[in-house]
């Protein structure tokens, strides 16, 4: 992907690139009997400088325990398997971490109360944290969260889990300009073969083969991400976590 | 309101106000200014341009397009099903849309005309089946006329806008490869249809399968260049999207900069029109609006409201005054009454067995029946009138296609759901299909009493739920949707259930177009029964839905109206 990705873009946009394939920090939030599995090395091939470029990128919203809760979370919802990379690869806890503190703001309460309340559910029903449980053990705290099964949750825990499940597949499949779907695992993993400002007839048949183009959105200067001064208040720019 | 006045800063007096540069207003501007009258029209939004259009999934279709102006989605109307029912939960976003050109810069741009049986859905059933087919409760009446008087309004607002699609009957010529049943219309589309693609080919073949017939859609978007503007490149992300190509005949890109080109209008952005102002003699004499933290008066001999069939209604009850102290023209208690949206719940969702390639497309690249639709067919052995018209398309994007339904046969997450959304994302297509829906005595319109808009205004509250007819309609256009995905090779299907009548796109009524001022707000003409100089445009003064996108027929009637008042300038202003 990169080759094409890193085509034509401002230095932001490629930053934000090599960020989207770094190693780094991805693994740090999956479980290493996951990441260690031989789909995923395979899956995961990408330049190895990029790799080397990304440390640990700070969070923008969310504490490390609340990152690392939630971290083990998605890669429960969407795993790392046999289909290849999931959502921990793809980058939804970074993309909910910005996104909390820009177009999500409003759910950031909902997120300090229910990632605490996975904790002290897990703690009380499976004897430790959520993100130290094994992974059966994680995803029968899930199921008993989407069954409103779990207790300590504020609102009912299928509230918390839906929504969640939500921000993880927007993290997932969203344009990578957010954070999330990094590498494009997201539009891989469905056969989206992405964005083409203008598409053939040839492309529209139902056996066409149409290679991917991983690229943003953001990747086309034609597009911006300034708010319309006119309609904003700020009249700043779209941010990543917009 | 006199507080306001006072503190407000007249301007000078225009010809004629507009409230609402969008889909209606917008058009409704150009035949004044051609006219050579001084128009200003009022818009919340701003103006938005292809750069601001990015294909970006989570910024249309999943926030609500954040880069525009929020009004619509600071004022959604409230929803309860009856009066002693509970309020439904409040929808936080809406795709109601701020901005010069309005909503239709990312509608899907479908441009029906109205079927004959829509503007006399009284007088035909009572002709073929009996005055008693008339659902029990329905205020329905015919339209104060027929397709026949509307035809050249269409014709306007098509070839102004650019329509592309296939004619089905020219003078009364049928032309298979068209809608075999709208009615006649005087020439052909200025353009040939949107293409097909590999899907609709497929759903097409189907149709003919069962005998039924398929034709392409009718959409306000370029299937070649057109005046200037280039044609559709197809990228798939039209559904909520703007168009960076500037194909789809937004009035923000068509008819509004050709009324700017007469130097006639004047468009004035970010201006929150709060109330419309009438005189001593309850003659309308202007608007008030508030734009950069000022308030203003514009005064004009004319106001025309352009908003959707929601904010219409409200700004009429938010403006009382001594000869209007229930609302402006509402002396009648007309004023939010025969309110419907339109029924587009009932959807149906097909699984197929291979991929369909539907990432690429838009909403208004697709396959038409209308057999099932209006009175269509004989409704001699059921116990409803009117139909639906049955719809599909090419359009995909990854947020939404991974949402998708799992068809009961896997949990909505882990490794089954993963290897599920992997081989099946591509293979499943949802048919929302358009109903009939009609006005009842106890659907309606008012000010919530409790939920208001940041300026501390109430919002609009809607008291509405489909009934017996509406739900009988669903159930048999839902059968008759999966007998065509199942012609097709689909392998499962699902029926969503009708849901509730919330704040919809398709929001008609309110104040609706009719002879008899004891029941409707204004007259044949979109003129107020009750307040001199106040005309209405928008769906909210349409009596009957049909079974397709409202948009074109409220253009059409707009145009008709503004030029009606253009020819009668003087008549109407002394």
């Amino acid at each position: 992907m990169a080759e094409k990705a890193d085509g034509d873009k401002s230095g932001i946009s490629r930053r934000e690139l090599l960020k989207h394939v770094g190693l780094a920090s991805a693994a740090a939030a999956v479980p290493v009997k996951l990441f260690a599995s031989a789909p995923v090395a395979a899956a995961l091939e990408v330049p190895h400088a990029a790799a080397q470029t990304s440390a640990a990128e700070a969070l923008e919203t969310l504490t490390a325990a609340e990152s690392s809760t939630l971290e083990a979370i998605v890669a429960r919802l969407i795993p790392t398997d046999d289909n290849g990379p999931g959502a921990a690869e793809a980058r939804a806890g970074r993309y909910i971490d910005r996104a909390l503190g820009g177009a999500l703001a409003s759910s950031r309460d909902a997120y300090r109360a229910g990632l605490a309340a996975v904790d002290r559910y897990a703690r009380t029903s499976r004897g430790a944290p959520f993100r130290q449980l094994s992974p059966e053990n994680q995803d029968a705290v899930l199921r008993d969260m989407e069954n409103d099964v779990a207790t300590g949750f504020g609102p009912a825990s299928s509230s918390f889990f839906n929504l969640v499940r939500a921000h993880t597949i927007q993290g997932t499949f969203c344009d990578p300009y957010y954070g999330g779907n990094a590498g494009f695992t997201g539009w891989d993993l469905i056969g989206y073969p992405g964005l083409r400002l203008a598409v053939t007839p040839d492309e529209q048949r139902l056996d066409a083969r149409v290679t991917s183009t991983h690229r943003s959105a953001y990747d086309h200067t034609m597009f911006s991400t300034k708010k319309p001064a006119r309609a904003s208040l700020d009249g700043g720019s779209l941010r990543h976590g917009d | 309101m006199e507080a306001a006045c006072v503190m407000a800063t007249n301007l000078p007096k225009t010809d004629v106000v507009i409230v609402g540069l969008g889909a209606v207003g917008g058009v409704a501007a150009l035949p004044l200014a051609r006219a050579g009258l001084n128009v200003i029209g009022l818009e919340a939004g701003t103006w938005l341009t292809a750069s601001d259009f990015a294909p970006d999934e989570l910024r249309n279709n999943v926030r609500a397009w954040p880069q525009a102006v929020q009004k619509a989605n600071q004022e959604i109307p409230t929803h309860r099903p009856n009066a002693s029912a509970p309020y439904s939960p409040r929808q936080t976003i809406h795709p109601m849309m701020n901005a010069v050109g309005g909503t239709t810069l990312h509608y899907w741009a479908q441009s029906w005309r109205l079927n004959p049986w829509d503007f006399k859905v009284v007088s035909e059933t009572t002709r073929r089946y009996g005055a008693s087919r008339i659902p029990k409760g329905s205020t329905v009446e015919d339209w104060p006329f027929g397709l026949e008087e509307l035809e050249p309004y269409y014709d306007r607002v098509e070839n102004e806008l650019g329509v592309s699609g296939r004619a089905g009957n020219i003078n009364g010529k049928i032309d298979q490869r068209g809608n075999i049943f709208e009615g006649p219309r005087k020439r052909e589309y200025p353009m040939p249809p949107l293409r097909g693609t590999g899907f609709t080919e497929m759903m097409a073949g189907a149709a003919q399968k069962l005998g039924w017939h398929a034709f392409p859609g009718p959409a306000a978007i370029n299937s070649q260049p057109y005046q200037n503007r280039a044609g559709c490149a197809y990228h798939g992300y039209c559904n909520r999207g703007g168009c960076h190509v500037n194909a789809k005949g937004s009035t923000a890109v068509t008819t509004i900069p050709k009324a700017v080109d007469t130097r006639r209008l004047t468009v004035v952005t970010q201006a929150h029109v709060t109330t419309v102002e009438v005189d001593r003699n309850g003659r309308v004499s202007g608007v008030n609006y508030l734009k950069g933290g000022n308030e203003y008066f514009q005064p004009a001999d004319v106001v025309l409201l352009a908003s959707y069939a929601y904010e219409n209604v409200r700004m009429l009850l938010l403006s009382k005054s001594k000869a209007f102290p229930n609302g402006l023209s509402n002396n009648q208690g007309q004023v939010g009454r025969h309110y419907f949206s339109h029924n587009t719940g009932a959807s149906v969702t097909a699984l197929f067995s291979r991929n369909l390639n539907n990432w690429y497309g838009l909403p208004a690249q697709g396959v038409a029946v209308d057999n099932w639709a209006d009175d269509n067919f004989d409704h001699s052995g059921f116990d409803f009138i009117g139909g639906g018209n049955l719809w599909v398309y090419s359009d995909r994007r990854p947020i939404g296609a991974a949402s998708m339904s799992t068809f009961a046969t896997t949990p909505r997450w882990g490794s089954a759901w993963k290897a599920f959304v992997k081989q099946n994302a591509d293979r499943w297509n949802q048919a929302y299909l358009q109903k009939t829906t009609l006005p009842y005595e106890d659907n309606y319109l008012d000010l919530d009493p409790v939920v208001k808009d940041p300026l501390g205004f109430p919002v609009c509250r809607i008291t509405a739920e489909f009934k017996e007819n509406e739900q009988k309609v669903a159930a048999f256009i839902q059968d008759k949707m999966i007998d065509w995905f199942r012609a097709a090779g689909a392998v499962a299907t699902e029926k969503a259930p009708i849901g509730t009548m919330g704040p919809s796109t398709h929001a008609y009524g309110g104040t609706r177009m009719g002879s008899n001022a004891g029941t409707n707000v204004v007259d044949p003409w979109g003129f107020s029964h009750e307040a001199p100089r106040l005309g209405i445009l928008g769906a909210s003064v349409m009596g009957t839905s049909g079974a397709r996108n409202p948009t074109l027929t409220a253009q059409a009637l707009g145009w008709r109206t503004a030029e009606y008042l253009a020819k009668n300038w003087k008549k109407i202003v002394s």
